[in-house]
């Protein structure tokens, strides 16, 4: 006689705030395989916990994007912002597609120039821009996207050392409706900055103003501040052309377009209520074409999207270490991943779902990390059905952040691992070793031994 | 159109808080020549429309929308499967956008819902409240949406106390001094999220229209009631039908200028010197809604004939002075009622 | 070796804790997972292992009769539901479903 498949006994009150299990069988409903790979297995092969990247999604999910923009404008260019996720491996997916490179530092610059990237296909943005890293950018033609005056008079001053024009765009910030305002970066529109920055640009004529950029905010869940933000913008470049007779080569809009996670806080789901790319293409590409440009004078429309092109091929996969019950009745579950990889988890309530099948009754649980800290929760609260030591579970929606903002405390960075699309899997960056990070440390002589 | 239909309600909470659920299942039941059968849809075991047997022939459980629509919509097809709902009528603010989501993938299954747009459910947002009054040159109160904690005072700078505090679904407090935002913000933030309302408090009468939008800038119906007795909780316990027309030429205004689609309910004051602003536009028909439908507007059936496509004649008159005295009533209910609901989700 | 004597040791464990326990008379469990407490008025919704559980516990079952049931019915070890079994017992205590005897 086959015997039953074996589930915790579980008692639920049902008086007061009753739970309504009913119909959300997909929220429980158990993720076995992704992309065909099972999730199983590639934990057997490559140890627990351990990040799943999806090529397949990634590609589909830039296409997708790429279509709703060309579709409706002429002139779109994508730029692969690295500090979301720059493992090579999936910059030179977006590479491949035809993405350029957008960085906010020397070291994500080096990467891309390590990858291959033109020196002209890399936005170079961000406030921290040494004169030495000018130097690099301007010799290799690349964007530099200037974000104070203190940077545009140090390319000014460089400019008399190097034989090359370099090529820069300011970043604008602006009031776009949208609560709270990023206005500490780049030049402010209203008060007048920005323009001034551009007349210092054009009129001391040691550089080529080729583009306008901003970045309105993270997580953007209105499309019509970018119709605001692609407006003023114009509104820009349209004073140049008939204060100066010069054109702009491109505007860019920069990123924040939400991925489908859920911010906490929110009462419904991230994936009920963010906007698709159409709808951000909508207001943005309708906005440019009817800015007053004429056909030949459209700028190109850059886009440094990165959350919402990465962030759902993305998964972590792990185990539970234990469950317990604590003091005031509620069930935890340790897992062996916890915030030292999911920074995210700060912010997002991020989706779990079990990685085995089980039965239709289920209980509300905290999630908690293994590390030795108040402060490491994956979830304050989540419905799961009941797991035991060493059960499974995916972590969806990780792709974007995790994978640059992950620390390396208590324990070390895992495998990372990525599913082509013919369902192969390759490991992009191996997990982390005692030896690779004593390697970087020095033991002064007179600290060398001890007895104890 | 068929004799017989099947209508799924929400909003059965018919308790000292009342949702719109039981009231329009009211409406619809007195729908002349009609034979309706009526299938409730739950959220809380305790909802009392659940065991009002006279008036909801089945009930079902359904996740909340805070659970995401693909999970109500798995729900919604086996519901269907078991019923073969001709007709949704979604009555809680928290559900609206969901079901507005889902209204196409319904349309196919063959059930039909009468609800406004997104756009137009969303222009009317509390927290665009200003905007829309702009918009459509309607006077409304001074509001300000406050997306953090840390905005708090500066936006309290452009206010005279009380002001009033509204939660982004639900809920609403009068803070008279600071000290008061602060714990009201709070409260509300934990509840419903962000953002937070914050309303002048305008003196004067409170009075309401039940009304009905076509889609097409059509007022079908619309009768305006004042509030005779409200309840601790700020809900009516009694009001009357009004001869009032300003009240309704401001919501033939309204309707005519945003093309509003189903049934809503507007929340006016008046000020001492008799200006009028909205204060509140709610997007589906109001707890009250029986009232009208016993003045002569049943709005409620209006709605679903609307949706079938039948010519629908604007209401034109309506009974000046009907009254209601709500009351309460304790039902006695069996215990496997309640372990029936809760232990397999159906009733 | 070890770890047979732990096992053996383990299940021992519900009955040198003196984990005998019977379900209050009152209490009523029904198939469908419902459990109803008349003397407090609350009501619970179980698995069906638990229903399973409360069951042979209302039949004046020994906590050991109880862990060997499951044992032959259920895909487990014994570790597992020993762990299980004393928390779920717990719990029933401790919602005063049921009594030490």
């Amino acid at each position: 006689m086959t015997k039953l498949r074996y589930e915790r006994p579980i008692i639920t009150s049902l008086n007061g705030g009753v739970s309504n299990k009913f119909g959300t069988r997909s929220l429980h409903e158990p993720v076995s395989h992704i992309d065909g790979v099972s999730v199983k297995e590639i934990i057997a092969q490559y140890g627990s916990p351990v990040f799943i990247l999806s090529e397949r999604k990634i590609r589909q999910t830039y296409r997708d994007a790429k279509r709703a923009f060309t579709s409706r404008y002429p002139k779109v260019q994508f730029a692969w912002s690295y500090k979301t996720n720059y493992i090579n491996a999936i910059c030179n997916i977006f590479h491949q597609e035809g993405s350029w490179a957008e960085v906010v530092s020397i070291f994500e610059y080096k990467k891309a120039i390590a990858n291959g990237v033109p020196g002209k296909n890399i936005i170079f943005n961000g406030p921290d821009k040494t004169e030495e890293d000018l130097r690099t950018a301007i010799e290799n033609d690349s964007l530099i996207h200037i974000d104070h005056l203190d940077e545009l008079y140090q390319i000014i001053e460089l400019t008399g050392s190097l034989k090359k024009r370099p090529k820069v765009a300011i970043r604008v910030n602006m009031d776009t409706g949208i609560y709270p305002m990023w206005d500490r970066f780049g030049f402010n529109y209203e008060n007048g900055q920005a323009w001034d920055a551009i007349n210092k640009i054009i009129l001391t004529d040691k550089m080529d103003l080729v583009g306008l950029h901003c970045h309105i905010g993270t997580f953007m869940l209105s499309p019509n501040a970018y119709a605001v933000a692609a407006n003023k913008l114009s509104d820009l470049a349209l004073g140049l052309k008939l204060h100066h007779k010069k054109n702009i080569e491109y505007i860019d809009l920069g990123g924040g377009f939400a991925s489908k996670n859920t911010l906490k806080g929110s009462f419904l789901p991230g994936s009920d209520i963010i906007p698709g790319f159409d709808e951000y293409a909508e207001a943005i590409c309708t906005t440019l074409l009817n800015a007053g440009f004429t056909k030949d004078d459209l700028p190109m429309l850059i886009l440094e999207s990165g959350r919402a092109l990465i962030d759902e091929a993305g998964f972590l996969a792990g185990s539970v270490i234990a469950n317990k019950r604590l003091s005031d009745g509620r069930r935890a579950l340790v897992m062996d991943m916890g915030v030292n990889l999911l920074f995210t988890s700060f912010w997002y309530d991020h989706r779990i779902s079990p990685v085995e099948a089980s039965g239709h009754h289920t209980e509300n649980a905290v999630i908690y990390g293994p590390l030795c800290m108040n402060i490491d929760v994956l979830r304050e609260n989540v419905t799961l059905p009941p797991l035991k030591k060493g059960d499974q579970v995916v972590v969806h929606t990780v792709g974007a952040y995790n994978m640059t903002q992950w620390m390396q405390f208590i324990s070390m960075r895992p495998n990372v691992v990525l599913i082509d699309p013919e369902g192969k899997t390759h490991v992009i960056r191996r997990k982390e070793t005692v030896d690779d990070l004593n390697k970087m440390e020095e033991m002064p002589s007179h600290l060398k031994s001890f007895k104890i | 159109m068929k004799e017989q239909l099947t209508i799924a309600v929400s909003g059965l909470n018919n308790t000292d808080n009342p949702g719109p659920g039981i009231p329009v299942i009211r409406a619809l039941r007195d729908w002349k020549g009609k034979d309706i059968r009526i299938i409730g849809i739950s959220y809380d075991h305790l909802e009392p429309g659940l065991y009002m047997h006279d008036l909801v022939d089945k009930s079902y459980s359904v996740p909340y929308p805070s659970e995401g629509s693909d999970n109500l919509l798995l729900r919604l097809e086996y519901i269907h499967q078991q019923e073969k709902l001709d007709f949704i009528f979604p009555n809680f603010d928290a559900e609206l956008f969901t079901f507005m989501k889902l209204a196409p993938k319904l349309e196919q299954m063959g059930i039909k819902t009468f609800l406004p747009t997104v756009d137009q459910f969303e222009e009317r947002q509390k927290y665009r409240l200003s905007e829309f009054g702009e918009k459509y040159g309607l006077h409304v109160p001074l509001s300000v949406t406050v997306g953090s904690v840390s905005e708090v005072t500066a936006a309290m700078n452009q206010f005279d106390f009380p002001v009033v505090v509204k939660g982004k679904f639900y809920e609403a407090f009068i803070a008279y001094n600071i000290e008061q935002v602060y714990s009201y913000f709070n409260k509300l933030q934990s509840k419903w999220g962000l953002p937070i309302i914050f309303q002048q408090f305008v003196y004067g009468n409170e009075y309401n229209v039940t009304a009905l939008g076509d889609g097409k800038g059509t007022t079908i119906g619309a009768v305006p009631m004042r509030k005779l007795f409200i309840t601790d909780k700020g809900k009516a316990w009694a009001g009357i039908t009004l001869d009032e027309p300003r009240l309704l030429e401001m919501t033939h205004k309204l309707i005519a200028a945003n093309k509003w689609r189903g049934g809503m309910e507007l929340e006016l004051i008046k000020d001492k010197d008799g200006k009028l602003f909205i204060v509140e536009i709610n997007p589906r028909f109001p707890a009250w809604v029986y009232l009208p439908v016993a003045a002569g507007q049943n709005m409620p059936a209006a709605a679903v004939q609307m949706a079938f496509g039948e010519d629908v004649k604007p209401f034109t008159t309506y009974d000046v002075g009907k009254m209601f005295v709500r009351y309460s009533f304790d039902n006695i209910v069996n215990l496997s009622d309640f372990q029936n609901i809760s232990t397999t989700g159906e009733l | 070796m070890l770890s047979w004597v732990l096992i053996t040791s383990l299940s021992e464990g519900l009955k040198k804790c003196n984990m005998n326990v019977r379900i209050k008379s009152n209490v009523a469990v029904s198939d469908s997972g419902f459990v109803f407490d008349p003397s407090t008025g609350d009501s619970y919704s179980v698995n069906p292992i638990g229903v399973e559980i409360i069951q042979l516990l209302k039949e004046k079952s020994s906590t050991d009769d109880v862990l060997k049931s499951i044992l032959e019915r259920y895909e487990t070890d014994e570790k597992t539901i020993d762990k299980d079994l004393f928390e779920f017992i717990q719990l029933l205590l401790n919602l005063q479903l049921a009594e030490k005897v």
